[in-house]
């Protein structure tokens, strides 16, 4: 078997790993699903009556509008709980058994990766399953629902990749862990739940700057509107811009956990 | 025995101005079983790590399975088995996917990695529990799954990091049946462990390590030989103990007594000295109650080595507490 192919069959074997560890743990599945639908359930039944405020896009429901945001806050909790599985991995010593195989380490990554973008994609489908039976329609069609889907799973790849990086630079599960409060302040910094045109100064800024509002703007278009090349492209480049700054940092603290053992 | 399996020379790892480990030399053959011994913190685990190229050497070399540690760190990792310390497992996996995930990341295909998985559990007597989580497992069965796990590619080299700790007496006789099996095979074992019985049971040669430095190596006979013979303990049921003390005199030195009805006399023939001694006392008249051959033990070499005894305070509870006694 050529080098490629064994490295691509370990990462997916740890990344099924990943995510049968995230279903056969609920304090890690919890964040995941439990928490965004109840918030999208409160948020959508309390504060419906907000799209008749006026600058407030136009659409069908407030729920069509919360879809992207319940998405996003699902796969940043995703990415940050693939982080807190890799430091409990390392505080057990499973990854020592990974790094003495031989294959590359950073496979031992890209499968976490591979799991939490998995994690990502049934949240995506989740949320626009919960969509369409209350009620919100998709105006992208079936190519809009299938191009929300690969945002929010290459996002999961991507926020998976900082969660990590914290990861193998701590070793720490509860460092990560008290990430929690930092990924809900990006969140409510970015239009994941509110229109950035509505929001007060200095929000209104740094949520126009901040780099998940391109992807929010991206995910959501094809659900309220249909599908519009520029918002695609701009997610696509946060996105990848997520994906380096990611990776680099995930290199660098692969690089100093061998370097100290 | 053959060619090396393991080769070490001047390792040294420093960790900022602490130095774990301070430029030993040892050397393994192929199809050895060789025996690590030393206290907590003696730098065993911090060997094993360099040599199974978890952590970075800061000075000199070594080699396993012929391959250099730090340049042919892949084909070092491709050609040993380890089992370390604490046994890295995942509670929340079966042990039937913990095998077949280690025979993934050790490249064996498919169907090739399901039947190594199948053989290896059957072997470790794990069959039953083989799809239960692992977190339900009792301590001797994490380690006998985590040995299986290291043989999943048929190492030519082993490392067990302290296979036994923490396990209860028949525990740890599996384990050792299974090391003895596996060497039987042809398989080189690199075994770091707190226990003297263990290193003696098992080793062919045992490496003494205190602080970071190898203070003893040889085989436990040479090493045990090196401090001296076997003695024999008296215990007098009747007849005068100075008298008896004279006797025992002439057939070799007498050790320092431990009670007024106790005599320790050293021979240089171990058993073949002990009609001598019964026929001069018998001949005497004195009565002998109970008589014993006291061989060296590896205790008595590491206190020789070191000025510490070995102590198990966990081994009872089922703990990783021992600790180093100065004497």
């Amino acid at each position: 078997m050529s080098g490629l192919a064994t490295n691509l069959r370990v990462v997916g074997a740890l990344g099924m790993r990943s995510i049968r560890q995230t279903f056969r743990r609920p304090q890690l599945m919890a964040p995941i699903v439990v928490f965004p639908t109840i918030l999208l359930a409160i948020q959508t039944g309390g504060a419906g009556g907000a799209i008749n405020l006026p600058g407030f896009p136009p659409v069908q429901s407030f729920l069509q509008f919360m879809l992207a945001g319940a998405m996003m806050q699902s796969l940043m909790l995703a990415g940050n709980s693939g982080g807190i599985a890799l430091a409990v991995d390392i505080e057990m010593g499973f990854t020592d058994r990974l790094f003495a195989a031989p294959i590359s380490r950073y496979t031992i990554v890209l499968g976490r990766l591979a799991g939490t973008a998995a994690l990502g994609l049934l949240a995506a489908l989740w949320f626009l399953a919960i969509g369409l039976v209350f009620g919100a329609h998709i105006e992208g069609g079936v190519p809009g629902a299938l191009l929300a889907i690969a945002l929010v799973t290459a996002t999961a790849m991507a926020v998976g990749g900082i969660g990590a990086a914290i990861a193998l630079r701590t070793g720490s599960a509860s460092v990560v862990q008290g990430l929690f409060p930092l990924v809900l302040v990006v969140l409510f910094l970015s239009s994941a739940f509110f229109p950035v045109e509505l929001m007060i100064q200095p929000a209104q800024t740094i949520a126009e700057y901040n780099p998940l509002s391109f992807v929010v703007e991206g995910v959501r278009e094809p659900i309220i509107s249909g599908i519009d090349a520029s918002d695609t492209i701009n997610a696509l480049l946060a996105i990848a811009g997520i994906v380096v700054l990611g990776l680099v940092l995930s290199a660098r603290a692969l690089r100093h956990r061998l370097r100290v053992g | 025995m053959g060619s090396a399996a393991i080769t070490v020379e001047r390792l040294e790892r420093a960790f900022d101005e602490v130095l774990a480990v301070q430029g030993i030399d040892l050397e393994v053959g192929e199809g050895e079983i060789y025996g690590f011994l030393g206290p907590n913190g003696a730098g065993k685990t911090t060997t094993v790590r360099m040599l199974t190229t978890l952590l970075l050497p800061t000075g000199g070399r070594a080699t396993v399975a012929g391959y250099d540690v730090v340049s042919e760190a892949r084909r070092v990792r491709a050609s040993i088995g380890v089992a370390l310390q604490e046994a890295a497992l995942d509670p929340l996996m079966t042990g039937r996917e913990l095998i077949r995930l280690q025979a993934t990341l050790q490249g064996l295909p498919g169907g090739e990695g399901r039947r190594r998985a199948d053989d290896l559990l059957e072997r470790v007597d794990l069959v039953a529990a083989a799809d239960r989580r692992v977190g339900t497992y009792s301590g001797g069965m994490q380690r006998r799954l985590d040995l299986a796990a290291a043989l999943v590619h048929e190492p030519q080299v082993l490392f067990l990091d302290e296979p036994t700790t923490g396990l209860d007496p028949v525990s740890r006789k599996t384990i050792w049946e299974e090391v003895r099996a596996l060497n039987d095979e042809g398989t080189t074992v690199f075994l770091t462990t707190q226990y003297l019985e263990e290193a003696d049971q098992l080793a062919d040669n045992v490496g003494i390590i205190d602080s970071g430095k190898i203070v003893a190596e040889g085989t436990p006979a040479s090493l045990k030989a090196e401090i001296g013979h076997p003695h024999i303990r008296l215990q007098l049921e009747e007849g005068s103990i100075a008298e008896a003390e004279e006797i025992c005199a002439r057939i070799g030195p007498l050790l320092p007594p431990v009670d007024g009805r106790t005599v320790l006399v050293e021979v240089e023939h171990g058993a073949g000295d002990i009609p001598r001694v019964v026929r001069a006392l018998d001949e005497a008249g004195i009565g002998v109650g109970s008589l014993e051959l006291v061989r060296p033990s590896l205790d008595d070499v590491f206190v020789a080595k070191t000025g510490y005894h070995l102590e198990h305070e966990g081994e009872e509870s089922g703990e990783d507490e021992e600790e180093a006694v100065k004497a």
